[in-house]
């Protein structure tokens, strides 16, 4: 009992390392970060002006919540960005700066490797989405006043669960792959969005689509998200969207680590792990 | 030839397994000639040990199997056959116990180069389970220990010399306290201070923590100066690993250089292509 109590305190730590590695590496390239921070406001305005725009040409639609829809659906689409971003390049910065080997044969579990780059991109990722909805609102005068953002934040930190497992499957693709891999994050990344209704109602999809959408953790997340920040849901209310998403969340992390643990085991056999030579 | 070395130092055999078991240890990266069974594999069959305390030094041509070796030690590669013991763990079976014992030191010092050497060696730290309070008094002395100067502890690892980027690399893999270290290639491209440096840091450390070493070289001078026994690791094969003076009587010759020449046919200098080693 001791010796597991041990062993799960040195995981712990070794956990902690993860986290405090990426807020060194944040801190080293915030200038970096507020860059693309300026990128991701500028994409999202072009997405949120939309609604605008099809007022402006003659359309008739509710012009406040057409672009707070759209917005969740940006802000929701760089959330899930991030996520991928961080836990993908788990694998390809450290193949880039040659530690990957380093990391690897150290004792640490891959569950707790993996889970602390998963702890530190939720927490950035969080604190990115939360800025970015307040700088791309100022654009806008919508009316929130009724807004459950507590709600909001809960839907999406339950979500979050099942877009790390997800993206522990997407990080390996740069093992597969040390050209390639990382950017086939965003394919996957892509493809989840297209069908969960990040910009639009699933309802619209074609049918074979619309039932991809209910196994994506994504079309519960804009759900309960719009639903609180549009409606004014309270949490309590939001038990159909919150079930799910804890039950992909569930299935995902260990599908995830299995995933992982293939393309590892495939990596080691080939000598892909860092490329020498 | 592929052959049995055993140390001839057996006074620690009591002690438990050796450091280092390898049995018929064969790794091929490319998959048509492995099919096919044909030789040029990466390691071919070696077998030797190593015992707790001693220094070994294995010699090769660049592509001759010794990274591969560190790699499947480190239980960074898997093998296609044969096994391999740290300390009595398999490296593929009991993988944590043998990371837990085991820390290398490779030819190139890789660290995320926005970092400085601290930090570089605070977030390594904790993937060992050490605390912040464990740390924070353990990374200035090994440092020190380094010779790497106090003042530029805070600075990003990329404005370090290779050499200093060596010292680090030394003071990461210490930090952990390993057993078994793993020195694949540590001094080359280091000036000749920095080199006499690392090697007199590294029979320090062998004296101090009685630490068993495996050296990885190309460097002939390196591999007398500091090892019990010497092998010559040539196209895979592992052609013999005995004490330098009996290497050189074994071959009549009278430098290590002259030994590995006339074990293997070829130069020192002689390079085995990249591509017939790696897919």
């Amino acid at each position: 009992m001791k010796a597991v109590a041990l062993t799960l305190k040195h995981e712990l730590i070794g956990l902690g390392g993860v986290v405090e590695r990426n807020v060194y590496l944040t801190r080293r390239y915030i200038w970096w970060d507020l860059a693309f921070f300026l990128w991701t406001v500028a994409n999202t305005l072009t997405i949120v002006f939309i609604a605008k725009g099809i007022e402006a040409t003659g359309g008739e639609i509710d012009v406040d919540r057409a672009t707070t829809t759209l917005l969740i659906g940006a802000v929701v689409w760089a959330y899930l960005g991030i996520i991928f971003e961080f836990i993908t390049e788990t694998v390809a910065w450290e193949r880039w700066e040659g530690t990957i080997e380093y990391t690897f044969m150290a004792p640490l579990s891959r569950a707790m490797h993996l889970g602390g780059t998963g702890v530190f991109s939720v927490l950035y990722g969080l604190v990115r989405a939360v800025l970015l909805f307040a700088v791309v609102a100022l654009f806008f005068d919508l009316a929130l006043g009724g807004a459950s953002f507590g709600a909001a934040l809960v839907v999406l930190l339950v979500a979050s669960v099942s877009f790390f497992g997800i993206g522990i499957m997407t990080a390996v693709l740069p093992l597969l792959s040390p050209e390639k891999g990382a950017q086939l994050g965003f394919v996957a990344q892509g493809l989840l969005l297209v069908v969960s209704g990040v910009y639009y109602p699933v309802s619209v999809l074609p049918a074979w689509m619309e039932w991809v959408s209910t196994i994506s953790p994504a079309t519960y997340a804009l759900e309960g998200i719009r639903a609180a920040i549009l409606d004014g849901a309270p949490l309590n209310s939001l038990w159909p969207q919150i079930w799910p998403l804890l039950v992909i969340g569930v299935a995902s992390i260990p599908l995830g680590l299995w995933v992982f643990s293939l393309g590892e085991r495939h990596a080691k056999r080939r000598g892909k792990l860092k490329r020498s030579g | 030839m592929t052959q049995t070395e055993t140390s001839p130092t057996r006074a620690r055999r009591d002690e438990g397994p050796p450091a280092v078991d390898v049995l018929d240890l064969r790794k091929d990266f490319r998959r048509r000639r492995k099919r096919a069974g044909a030789g040029g594999a990466a390691l071919d069959g070696i077998r030797f040990t190593v015992e707790r305390g001693e220094c070994v030094a294995v010699l090769g041509q660049n592509g001759s199997g010794k990274s591969t070796l560190v790699r499947v030690l480190s239980t960074l590669l898997l093998a296609d056959g044969g096994s391999a013991r740290v300390f009595g763990h398999d490296v593929v079976a009991d993988a944590k116990a043998v990371r837990r014992l085991v820390n290398r030191v490779s030819v190139e010092a890789s660290f995320f180069k926005k970092l400085s050497a601290a930090e570089n060696l605070h977030y390594a730290a904790r993937f060992y389970g050490m605390t912040a309070g464990q740390t924070r008094g353990r990374i200035p002395e090994i440092l020190g220990r380094v010779g790497f100067p106090p003042e530029r502890r805070g600075e990003p690892m990329e404005n370090l010399s290779r050499g200093m980027q060596q010292k680090v690399a030394l003071a990461r893999a210490l930090l952990t306290s390993p057993v078994l270290l793993l020195l694949d290639e540590p001094t080359t491209g280091l000036d000749p201070r920095s080199k006499l440096e690392v090697q007199s840091f590294v029979r320090e450390v062998r004296a101090a923590h009685d630490a068993t070493i495996l050296l990885c070289t190309h460097d002939l001078v390196e591999a007398e100066a500091l090892a019990d026994r010497v092998g010559i690791l040539d196209r895979g094969r592992l052609l013999c690993l005995e004490p330098p003076a009996a290497l050189r009587r074994r071959y009549a010759a009278e430098t290590l250089e002259e030994a590995f020449f006339t074990a293997t046919g070829r130069e020192f200098e002689d390079e085995r292509p990249q591509e017939e080693v790696t897919a």
